[in-house]
């Protein structure tokens, strides 16, 4: 077990030695975490939007005020033709363009019925969808106000309402941050954890003095224990950073227990760096082991529902899920972090990660020879 | 005592696919010995030194180094040995002292003992002044001293040496024989390839590989008096030609 | 010329031995597309609600019906108590909540007007959104039903057309971000992490004093590399035309050029990166971490850059990635052609230049 330490104190040394691994062990992942948390955001607002009014009537009017009047359009500009309209969407210069023709007031009030066209680019399928919900939403809106003010007394027919209350839960102002902060945070850590073990293994390799390792009578899973210890104080050091970070930077709530929390981030920690140790020991250089830790880090991190949410992907893509750590451990933090879940909604979390953990340092065990085939 | 065998080889072989890296070699090297293990590039040398090192798997034969099987005593194996690869394999961005502090502990050995041991070692090296600088800036011909240094730290029975003097000038070569020398005469086998003939003749014994197997073995001399030449270079050029 | 070929050959055949990059080199992109087409998609189907009804009468069933037949949602279970609902949010599936007021349906017949909650977990905000907006619709529809008419006077109708991606594809909008990565993956981080390599074990002194001009070396060493990048572009391509009908609207040998133009830039950043670097781990780091993170994050590839704070899109307006991904989702989706696109395409030529004239002057002082 001493081995173990040493092992341990060399790789500290090492570390701290390289002016170049510092800042992106304690550095980088604050500059990202705060960066990508306001880079990612799908909060959808300010959709630029253009006007071909062709009707100049009252309630085409009203109706452009309502919609400027919300915080998810801004009015970028108006033509009165369609021609333009296509131009300025292919430009790029509107998000969508809303064509109100001649005699839509005329129409609505002769035939109680008339239509609205509306282009939108959809480019971007998600904030189509959306901007289109949302569009929607405003001119129905005042399509009700207008029949309101227009029947007075709606005696004849009435006009049953359901009211509807909303309510957001966990996130009441919708801050698309709340739902992202705690995700990156252990994205990026899983990724510095994965990437530094990934290398350092197959480094030692390329250099030669892993030969030097392999003929002394350490124990196999004293070497990987002695790797995986310093990257994980290190990754440990960083989730701490970074949960200060989202706490009191982006004032993400934090709901549930804390000491829950450690438990999962530790075994968590073990699984993600027994991956890296695994991938370093079947590489054979470190471009090699760089790619491999690439190539798995962005499927896990595009299928782990950080940003877009799993429920959505179709049957084999949440089966795939199944075995992606990163999946988990964004479920968990979003779980207890924000909804406050306790120990029975998280222990099938909790038992996966031990699974991956244990098999991933079983892996990396088993799978480094300290004599060749 | 005297004729206690270190190593021993019985038709030990080692193929990659097709090529056959080493091709039944069988020798056996005393105790205390400085056994010269010779050839030309590509001849095989490091394949067999690894294998012997318990670093490779051989394909076929038998061996025991230390009286352990290299096979299935790799455990016991590795503590009675000391390798040092033709990549001498040091830790540039750690100092000598931090080197051998690492390798010693790595072996076990207790930690009050690695510390004045280690400064002894570095104190031998003319090194103390530079105990605290990195590896990778001192001159190669002192990084091949440490490495021996390294490779011996824990006292092994047995030291491999897989080219360890190429590259650097005639005096530095001759203090690392100087090591050696002392090394030898404390009762360590030393197990050392290399292509330098002048420093053939430094060993007692040695072995000269030509493309997988051994071509001859025996004492310096009884090798220039078999091809009757006055120099190992002519031995090996004969052999190898 | 004979030389540099024999070198460029020598390059090809070092690429070739190292099976397990060249696999996934190929068959990155491959699955980069179908996961983002398949797989990365924000079309919700069956979200798990769950319904606390107090009336439990004919007109609290009927919309819970509606709702439920309408595909979007799925009943994950009946709630009998307002304490139960937080548990059913804390087991994390549960993404809305709607809760019948008690005696529903004699107020609506009688004061016409009646209460329902929606509670949705905001946690996922779009999310949230996009299901509250699904049941608007659906109690809007409801209120239509009941009236005696059946038409509700003064109704204004909206024609929506979503142009360039009818059916909302999301592979449309991933396919050119995908082309971009891929192309800076292979033309900036293997050429970055190759020189360092050659840096790391001595070589590059060696190759320097070897008959061939330095820069007979770098494009020796980038030339594969291009060959590579130019077939998986052409591979994304292909998928997204043929899993995804993506079409491409444009001109192929308009868009093929700015590819190579894009790969020029990415060469020069990578050739710019091995030469402040000395060892393949910062090589590799560096460019991780300075291009791809940015190229993947802020370059309009996955988020929309209008969303993002000022600063940062001022910051986007620096990466390249950015410009290539207008181009190429101009000339795919738009059928641009260079009017459109000059002045992007400017931007990269000019990156290029001034990339490859930061290398030359800081390859030079590292020689002298």
């Amino acid at each position: 077990m001493k081995t173990v330490l040493y092992l341990v104190q060399k790789e500290f040394l090492q570390i701290f030695r390289n002016r170049f691994l510092l800042p992106i062990l304690f550095i980088m992942p604050f500059v990202q975490l705060i960066l990508l948390s306001y880079a990612a955001n799908f909060e959808i607002k300010h959709l630029k939007i253009h006007v071909i009014n062709q009707d100049f009537s009252p309630v085409s009017y009203q109706l452009i005020n309502k919609i400027q009047g919300s915080t998810y359009f801004d009015l970028s500009s108006a033509s009165l033709d369609v021609s333009s309209g296509y131009r300025v969407m292919e430009k790029d210069e509107a998000d969508l363009v809303l064509r109100i023709p001649p005699n839509f007031e005329k129409h609505l009030r002769k035939d109680n019925q008339t239509a609205l066209q509306l282009l939108i680019n959809a480019i971007n399928g998600t904030q189509a969808g959306l901007a289109n919900a949302y569009l929607n939403a405003i001119i129905n809106d005042f399509n009700q106000q207008l029949r309101m003010e227009s029947i007075p007394s709606p005696a004849g027919s009435p006009l049953a309402v359901v009211n509807v209350e909303y309510r957001n839960w966990f996130n009441p102002l919708l801050d698309y941050k709340f739902n992202i902060v705690p995700g990156i945070l252990v994205t990026l850590v899983t990724m510095i954890g994965v990437f530094l073990t990934g290398l350092n293994i197959v480094r030692e390799k390329e250099i030669g003095t892993i030969e030097q390792l392999n003929v002394t009578t350490m124990k196999k899973h004293h070497f990987i224990l002695g790797k995986l210890i310093p990257f994980w104080i290190i990754a440990l050091i960083d989730i701490f950073i970074g949960l200060s970070v989202a706490l009191f930077w982006f004032e993400v709530p934090f709901v549930g227990s804390f000491w829950l929390m450690m438990l999962f981030i530790n075994l968590y920690m073990i699984a993600v760096l027994g991956l890296g140790m695994f991938i370093s020991t079947i590489s054979h250089t470190q471009q090699q082991a760089m790619f491999v830790s690439f190539f798995l880090i962005i499927i896990f991190m595009l299928m782990s529902g950080l940003f877009t949410p799993i429920e959505n992907m179709p049957y084999w893509a949440q089966w795939i899920t199944r075995i992606n750590p990163i999946a988990y451990a964004v479920e968990f933090m979003r779980m207890v972090m924000l909804r406050g879940s306790g120990l029975p909604e998280v222990a099938h979390l909790i038992g996966a990660v031990t699974v991956f953990a244990i098999a991933s340092n079983t892996l990396a065990v088993w799978n480094y020879r300290k004599t060749a085939q | 005592m005297n004729h206690e065998v270190a190593i021993r080889a019985e038709g030990l072989t080692r193929k990659f696919g097709a090529f056959t890296a080493v091709d039944h070699i069988s020798f056996s090297v005393e105790k205390g010995e400085i056994f010269g293990f010779l050839g030309a590039n590509g001849a095989g040398k490091t394949t067999a030194i690894k294998m012997l090192c318990g670093l490779l798997q051989p394909s076929g034969g038998k061996a025991s180094v230390g009286g352990f099987d290299i096979f299935r005593q790799t455990g016991q194996l590795r503590r009675n040995i000391g390798y040092m690869s033709q990549r001498f394999s040091l830790y540039e961005d750690l100092s000598p002292y931090e080197n051998l502090r690492f390798y010693g502990g790595i072996y076990g050995l207790p930690r009050r003992e690695i510390k004045p041991k280690a400064e002894a070692v570095l104190k031998k090296l003319g090194l103390w002044e530079e105990k605290d600088q990195l590896v990778s800036a001192l001159p190669l011909g002192w990084k091949q001293k440490l490495a021996f240094s390294v490779a011996s730290f824990h006292e092994p029975a047995i030291v491999f040496l897989d080219e360890p003097t190429s590259g650097v000038d005639p005096v530095t070569r001759r203090q690392f024989w100087h090591m050696i020398y002392e090394a030898a005469h404390q009762g360590t086998t030393i197990f050392i390839t290399t292509h330098y003939m002048e420093e053939a003749e430094y060993c007692k014994r040695v072995s000269i590989m030509v493309s997988g197997r051994i071509q001859a073995l025996d004492t310096p001399g009884k090798l220039k008096e078999q091809y009757q030449v006055s120099s190992m270079d002519e031995v090996f050029l004969k052999l190898t030609r | 010329m004979k030389k540099f070929l024999a070198f460029v050959n020598k390059e090809i055949h070092h690429i070739f031995r190292d099976k397990r990059t060249l696999l996934l080199l190929f068959c990155m992109p491959i699955v980069l597309v179908i996961l983002f087409g398949f797989a990365i998609t924000t079309e919700i189907q069956d979200a798990k609600i769950v319904i606390l009804d107090k009336s439990n009468d004919p007109a609290t069933r009927e919309i819970k019906n509606k709702i439920l037949s309408s595909g979007y949602f799925k009943l994950k279970r009946v709630l009998t108590s307002e304490r139960a609902l937080e548990q059913a949010f804390q087991e994390g599936d549960t993404k809305l909540a709607i809760v019948f007021e008690e005696n529903f349906y004699q107020h609506l017949e009688k004061h016409n007007m009646a209460t329902v909650q929606v509670i949705a977990d905001a946690t996922e905000p779009n999310t949230a959104s996009t299901l509250t907006n699904y049941i608007s619709a659906i109690l809007r529809d409801y209120q239509q039903t009941r009236q005696v008419t059946g038409v509700m006077p003064l109704q204004i109708q909206t024609e929506t057309r979503m142009l360039y991606n009818p059916r909302l594809e999301g592979a449309y909008y991933f396919v050119p971000g995908v082309i971009t990565v891929i192309l800076l993956l292979v033309s900036a981080m293997m050429t970055s992490v190759t020189i360092a390599r050659e840096k790391e074990f001595g070589n590059m002194e060696i190759l320097l004093v070897s008959p061939l001009h330095p820069i007979a070396i770098i494009l020796g060493k980038a030339i594969p590399y291009v060959s590579i990048a130019l077939i998986n572009a052409l591979t994304v391509l292909y998928i997204g035309y043929a899993i995804f009908d993506m079409p491409l609207t444009g001109n192929l040998g308009l868009l093929l050029l700015e590819c190579l133009l894009f790969i020029s830039t990415s060469l020069s950043l990578g050739i710019l990166i091995s030469t402040v670097t000395d060892t393949q781990q910062t090589a590799l780091l560096a460019s991780m971490l300075g291009l791809m993170m940015p190229s993947v994050l802020l370059s309009g590839f996955i988020f929309p850059i209008e969303s993002m704070p000022t600063v940062l899109q001022w910051i986007s307006n620096i990466i390249p990635s950015k410009w290539f991904i207008i181009i190429s989702k101009d000339i795919m989706l738009k059928g641009a052609g260079m009017a459109t696109i000059w002045q992007e395409t400017l931007i990269l030529a000019g990156t290029t230049v001034l990339l490859i004239l930061a290398s030359v002057a800081k390859f030079k002082i590292r020689l002298e």
